[in-house]
């Protein structure tokens, strides 16, 4: 019999894979830090994660936060920051930072085999951090070099101006650095930063891959004795201060070739009842390379290499985004296809065929998100910090799984109109 | 130690199949052994053009996407001087979706005009997103037009320049597939949780019957060695001026070519390597610096680039780089510094080697080498890299008539 290569092999629809989000263990080290687990994997390789409560929601002036966060680990009382970092590299392991809106982190990536001998550098550079005048000094003598360099870039601009639109410049979700910011920042500034939020800081650790037998006992060792959580660190509330304008269009670079566009409007943040099924919405509308603007925009029209929507999901506010670089030329008939799309959406219910590939698609996805120890724990991880739980995980399953074509259409009716967006094109 | 089983159809399509029963998914990795080193030298970045058209529609299914997705699968694809590589992962309880959907665009795409003529403007976008509308996004045109003379790694995958890309005919995209896009070039690689015996009745029964194509000799223009140090001067509209260096080296077949590896890593890997503790740190002449190069198959390029900091010239930044240059060259390392990067190119490798993803493109890229379990032996030819051998090819490759340079000025 000659092979049939025009009908599709039987396939299991993914939503009716059991899904599965795999529990963590939890310990608590002597100083009452929490530690959440997830050991496994194939590979002799681990990650430690501390998270402190030190994001740039934090500081009074801007940069504080992100200079103190990356300068950790730039000299202690015995080691310069050559020491530390080759101590690090030479053990085939990695140090990265990253300062977000209300945690920063330190990441340690490393061999299993040399936890031992790193970790008491990581304890090191969280008790012992001396923000060596020299370091500050040349941090900011790049930054400034790196600003200058971004300010070119169409993209930078338009992702800076379009949050500031959204939160305002006061809000930590809308604020940026401008060259002046990192002129006036001095040592006592980020020598005061640390005290309060790494050295007596708030911390939560996550850890996951093959550990070593004594995993417990060197965290204990050379985290659970610091100072960390013993006092409240409170959260301040930061009002959001909109834009009154909703329409920009900036030339930046008179010889620029394309225009990069941001149309975005605000979201609720996970806690909401709608955000589940607005997450299957937002597939539809752009958030996959399947999706009606992708397909429309890219795969019909060639006006970009890629247009995406997505939901910027911050802790206590969030966007509806669309995103993309278009040809000079056709950026007003992108912005006018986007608007197309959201008013098909409003008007006329998503196809049954249609939703359903997007659904199986969703948690064929996420089957293969939850692949592997990092992946599983960086999703506990996201969890944890924006107060959710697992109940959060299945009902999002639950409603992709039964979402029904009207309801997306009342979501679109709700979120997807026009008027709503900040429109951006900067060229 | 990645474990895999290899086997060969009648076409001449090779199958590696290596199996994890700790996930739920299951890769498919097809690699043609084809890339923009291969292209006409009037026809560049057709190898990447056809990456796009390769989801464009094959002969018996309109789109690839949708029937992916419809079973909770994934895809990308990606395209080097070298290789072409088309991956996707999915549900393993729907891999033969995958085996349906791969074997039909190897039996014959579809050529639709009108796919052609989206994706060439696609990719027009994308040449100007990357490499014109970004500042220094010429500087490797220039560069690999600099270094290069004969081989055609003188052009970039995207193509030499965007008229080639707007020129490409449906006769042209016919020609490369039936050249290239044949069984006896390919290599299919399935990872994850599968069985051999399951992989191969697949293999026979959707990519058996695509009939062979013609061998592919391939047989490129050798790079001269270069005689004398060859520069140029750029002046753009940029905030910082930037200093690019590079020098010839050896494919990835040499015998330096893990102490090459490990030369870019005490020199640029990670910000305890000389070039940043020197010259960032130490004497503040660059904002920024790295040193890398591309591991490709042929002979490549090794690769110093750095933007100045404000007020510091040219002359100065180049005398400093080649300081450093000259002390590799002429000091050799102690163990401890040789031991750092081989542990560091350990972990790497640990790293890389966690998901079936990156599994499946190391092994179909070290099938293309000659040996996919050349992947295991990766780290033993580290290891036994020592200082001396370091000495040494750093002394072989760090020559001044081996030498391009790149002074891309601010014009501000």
């Amino acid at each position: 019999m000659a092979l049939d290569r025009i009908v599709a092999p039987v396939i299991k629809d993914a939503i009716d894979f059991n899904i599965q989000l795999k529990p963590y263990q939890k310990f608590s080290l002597d100083n009452g830090v929490e530690v959440y687990a997830y050991e496994g994997g194939s590979q002799e390789v681990l990650l430690v994660d501390m998270v402190f409560y030190a994001g740039n929601s934090f500081e009074q002036k801007n940069w504080v936060a992100a200079a103190t966060n990356f300068l950790l680990k730039n000299g202690t009382a015995s080691k310069t920051s050559f020491e530390i970092t080759d101590a690090f590299e030479f053990y085939g392991a990695h140090l990265n930072r990253t300062c977000t809106n209300e945690t920063a982190t330190v990441t340690l990536h490393g061999l299993s085999k040399h936890f031992q001998e790193v970790i008491p550098i990581m304890g090191e550079i969280i008790s012992e951090a001396s923000f060596p005048e020299k370091e500050i000094a040349i941090l900011k003598q790049n930054q400034i070099q790196r600003l200058l360099l971004n300010l070119k870039k169409g993209d930078f601009i338009a992702n800076r101006l379009i949050d500031e639109y959204l939160f305002g410049f006061d809000h930590p979700y809308g604020k940026y650095s401008v060259e002046k910011d990192y002129t006036a920042i001095n040592r006592e500034d980020l020598v005061a930063f640390y005290e309060q939020y790494y050295l007596n800081g708030k911390c939560v650790i996550f850890i996951a891959g093959k550990f070593p037998s004594t995993m417990e006992s060197l965290l204990n060792k050379h985290i659970g004795q610091l100072p960390l959580n013993k006092k409240e660190i409170k959260e301040q509330a930061h009002p959001i201060i909109s834009a009154t304008e909703k329409k920009y269009s900036i030339i930046n670079d008179a010889a620029s070739v394309q225009g990069s566009i941001r149309l975005a409007r605000h979201f609720p943040n996970r806690h909401h009842p709608d955000f589940p099924a607005a997450q299957v919405l937002n597939n539809i509308f752009g958030g996959f390379f399947g999706s009606r603007l992708m397909s429309n925009i890219r795969e019909d029209k060639g006006y970009t290499y890629g247009i995406h929507s997505y939901l910027q999901n911050y802790k206590h506010a969030g966007a509806w985004m669309v995103s993309t670089d278009a040809g000079k030329d056709v950026c007003k008939a992108t912005i006018e296809e986007v608007y197309k799309e959201m008013k098909k959406l409003r008007e006329e219910p998503v196809g049954e065929d249609e939703l359903k590939l997007v659904k199986n698609y969703m948690l064929g996805a996420l089957l293969g998100d939850l692949d592997g120890p990092f992946q599983i724990i960086s999703r506990w991880k996201t969890y944890l910090l924006n107060d959710l739980t697992e109940d959060y995980f299945y009902n999002t399953i639950k409603v992709v799984r039964s979402v029904r074509p009207e309801e997306l259409q009342a979501l679109a009716n709700t979120y997807l109109k026009e008027e709503d967006f900040y429109e951006l094109v900067v060229y | 130690m990645i474990q895999f089983e290899k086997f060969q159809l009648d076409n001449g399509l090779k199958v590696l199949v290596h199996q994890d029963t700790s996930t739920p998914m299951a890769v498919v990795n097809v690699l043609y052994n084809v890339g923009a080193k291969d292209e006409d030298p009037a026809k560049t970045g057709f190898a990447h053009l056809f990456e796009h058209l390769m989801f464009g529609g094959s002969v018996n299914i309109p789109v690839y996407d949708e029937p992916l997705q419809r079973a909770g699968g994934e895809n990308n694809a990606y395209t080097t001087n070298d290789l072409t590589n088309y991956y996707c992962q999915i549900p393993a309880e729907n891999i033969e979706t995958a085996f349906w959907l791969e074997s039909d665009r190897m039996l014959s795409l579809a050529f639709s005009k009108k796919s052609l003529e989206v994706q060439r403007k696609v990719v027009c976008e994308e040449f100007k997103e990357h490499y014109i509308n970004k500042p220094y996004g010429d500087a490797w045109h220039k560069m690999r037009s600099l270094a290069y003379t004969q081989h055609p790694y003188r052009w970039m995958t995207i193509g030499a320049s965007l008229a080639h890309v707007e020129d490409a005919t449906m006769e042209d995209v016919k020609d490369f597939f039936f050249q290239f896009y044949r069984p006896n070039n390919a290599i299919l690689v399935v990872t994850g949780n599968v069985e051999t015996e399951q992989v191969k009745k697949l293999a026979e029964k959707w990519f058996g019957p695509i009939e062979a194509g013609k061998a592919y000799v391939r047989n490129l223009p050798k790079e001269p060695v270069q005689e004398k140090t060859r520069s140029m001067d750029v002046r753009a509209d940029v905030p910082l001026d930037m200093l690019m260096m590079t020098w010839h080296m050896g494919g990835r077949f040499d015998e330096g070519y893990h102490a090459t590896d490990l030369i870019t890593e005490v020199l640029g890997g990670g910000t305890s390597a000389r070039l940043y503790e020197q010259l960032i740190k130490v004497k503040q002449i660059f904002s920024s610096i790295d040193c890398y190069h591309f591991g490709t198959v042929d002979p490549g390029l090794l690769v110093i680039e750095g933007k100045l900091v404000k007020g510091i010239s040219m002359a100065v930044a180049e005398k400093a780089v080649l300081e450093e240059i000259e002390k590799i060259k002429n000091e050799i390392l102690d163990a401890k510094e040789v031991q750092k990067v081989i542990n560091k190119t350990e972990s790497v490798i640990c790293f890389e080697d966690m998901s079936i993803m990156n599994r499946a493109h190391s092994l179909a890229y070290y099938e293309l080498l000659g040996d996919a379990d050349l992947m295991n032996k990766e780290l033993g030819m580290y290891q036994r890299v020592t200082p001396t051998m370091i000495q040494h090819t750093a002394q072989q490759i760090f020559q001044e008539n081996n030498r391009n340079t790149l002074y891309y000025y601010s014009k501000s």
